[in-house]
């Protein structure tokens, strides 16, 4: 096992500038496809907030009284996966209204009678996508007794189309990115094999098996793809602690912004799968030469 | 242990070896002579299958060299230790690490690698070239070198293809009494070359004389 890292070490040292072009090459893919991760993921948690965490607001009917309300709760629930429902009477939402409207209290006062409809808020659990929130939320409208259901803004919706669409190009991108980088280390490999032919060829007449003669190019895949991982995700990195804190900044005052690096799970995830792809370009190109 | 029936060997329509049939047992000393182009280095190829294309039977300890899984090669080829006509070491490695290459391929632990290749070394007279690269050395140099890694993996047969070629006739000398040490532990030696002059009067042994292909004379040398 220390004899074939240290032999993908110095094949690595002799192929120095293949190897760095390679590495580079796997770092800037992996740049690519994390920016698109990061982005995607601090503005679902963005677009997760403007929704308000799926919360919706179904107000009913004049006819509507405390008595009607097991049934209603069964019907909604059956129309979806609906994570919490709360009750607000008008009476309590009366309340509510006086005590956040304190100074104003005698306008209310005055009423003689209370002007606000019944409610219920609802917590849809599956938010993240809109047209199901849309269905669901007509399905509810639906319902005799329901005068009416707000839920995010209209243009809540247009804005996660456009989203959805940007998030398409990202993956397309980001397998764009994932394939050339496989190519460029299956070459990489293939340029490595060829260039120690002799030396394979040796290896064979003097009784080495196939494994002992593949490990080391295996081993450098992998070393390339690790370190290439570890260098896009690096360079993300410094990208994200240079520009963050000024955004952060400039938009907080406007929107809520929560901006955050990707995850430790997903910083795992990453250098994973830069790793995998190392090794697989590795074995694409061995298959291909010893078939 | 060594059995070929009616080998022969066609280049094109060039035949190199035509029905050769012997029998080698364990522990002896064959010499192949014969001029250049008799065929010495082509039927050394075919048993360690560097040539695989060959009509007839050979046998190995039992294995049919025309039946042989790709996986089985290794296991045939490390029962030799190889003396190659042009040397066959990589340039790219030291002399330390060419002859290392034999024991890892084996799968042999670094401290017995290290002491081993030292030990070859030291008996062929090129411990003090373990550092250099093949390419920086003399013909002879490299010769030896070749040798090391032919008997360093202790096997139990050893093919040495013009073994002394390089070498004046006071290292030639050298080189086979150090076969022959190996040759006295049992290990089975097959020695191509054009120089039976050389080996007269070494060893007991059996003389195979190759022209054109075919076997024009065996006889015993003492
Ligand atoms: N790969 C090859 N392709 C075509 N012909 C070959 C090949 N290898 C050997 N030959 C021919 O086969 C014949 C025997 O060659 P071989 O190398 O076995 O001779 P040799 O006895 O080892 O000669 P030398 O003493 O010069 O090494 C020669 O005529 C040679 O030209
Ligand atoms: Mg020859």
């Amino acid at each position: 096992m220390i004899h074939f890292l240290k032999r993908a070490l110095a094949d690595i040292h002799s192929n120095k500038f293949l190897n760095l072009i390679t590495i580079i090459t796997i770092a800037l893919s992996i740049l690519v496809v994390s920016v698109f991760l990061l982005f995607f993921e601090n503005a679902g948690r963005v677009i997760e907030s403007w929704n308000q965490g799926g919360r919706a607001m179904i107000y009913l009917k004049k006819e509507f009284n405390a008595d009607m309300l097991p049934e209603l709760k069964t019907k909604i629930n059956s129309l979806g996966d609906i994570d919490e429902m709360v009750y607000i009477s008008k009476a309590k939402a009366l309340d509510t209204l006086k005590n956040s409207m304190a100074s104003q209290t005698t306008f209310l006062k005055n009423l003689k009678e209370n002007p606000l409809p019944d409610a219920l808020e609802i917590k849809i659990r599956s938010y993240n996508n809109f047209q199901e929130v849309q269905t669901l939320a007509q399905n509810i409208k639906a319902i005799d007794i329901v005068d009416d259901i707000e839920y995010g803004q209209s243009w809540l919706g247009k804005f996660l189309k456009i989203f959805n669409l940007f998030k398409i190009t990202g993956y397309a991108m980001c397998g764009f990115f994932f394939l050339m980088a496989l190519f460029i280390t299956a070459n990489t490999v293939r340029l490595a094999f060829y260039s120690r032919m002799l030396e394979v060829e040796i290896m064979r007449l003097v009784g080495a098996t196939e494994t002992f003669i593949k490990a080391p190019f295996y081993i450098e895949g992998l070393i390339q793809g690790f370190l290439g991982g570890v260098l896009g995700l690096g360079a993300l990195l410094i990208t994200y602690l240079m520009v963050s804190s000024g955004i952060t900044q400039s938009l907080a005052s406007y929107v809520y912004f929560d901006l955050r690096f990707l995850s430790v799970k997903m910083v795992i995830s990453i250098i994973f799968s830069s790793t995998f792809l190392g090794w697989f370009g590795c074995y694409l190109s061995l298959k291909q030469i010893f078939k | 242990m060594i059995r070929l029936f009616n080998v022969s060997k066609r280049f094109g329509g060039k035949l190199a070896l035509k029905n050769i049939s012997l029998d080698i047992e364990q522990g002896e000393f064959i010499f192949i002579s014969g001029p250049s182009g008799a065929g010495k280095s082509t039927l050394l190829k075919i048993l360690y299958l560097a040539e695989n294309t060959f009509e007839g039977q050979v046998l190995i300890d039992g294995m049919n060299l025309s039946r042989i899984s790709s996986s089985k090669l290794p296991v045939l080829r490390r029962r030799f230790g190889i003396v190659f006509q042009d040397f066959k070491l990589i340039p790219t490695r030291t002399v330390y690490e060419n002859i290392a290459l034999v024991l890892e391929a084996a799968g042999k632990k670094s401290a017995f690698i290290k002491k081993k290749v030292m030990q070859v070394l030291r008996s062929t007279g090129m411990e003090k070239k373990a550092k250099a690269f093949p390419l920086t050395l003399s013909g002879g140099e490299q010769q030896r070198v070749a040798v090391a890694r032919a008997v360093v993996g202790e096997p139990s047969i050893i093919l040495a293809d013009e073994p002394t070629g390089s070498l004046d006739s006071t290292s030639a000398r050298a080189i086979l009494d150090f076969l022959i040490e190996y040759h006295k532990k049992g290990t089975t030696i097959l020695i191509a070359s054009h120089d039976l002059h050389l080996m007269k009067n070494t060893i007991q042994g059996k003389n195979i004389e190759l022209n054109a292909g075919r076997i024009i004379r065996t006889d015993i040398m003492l």
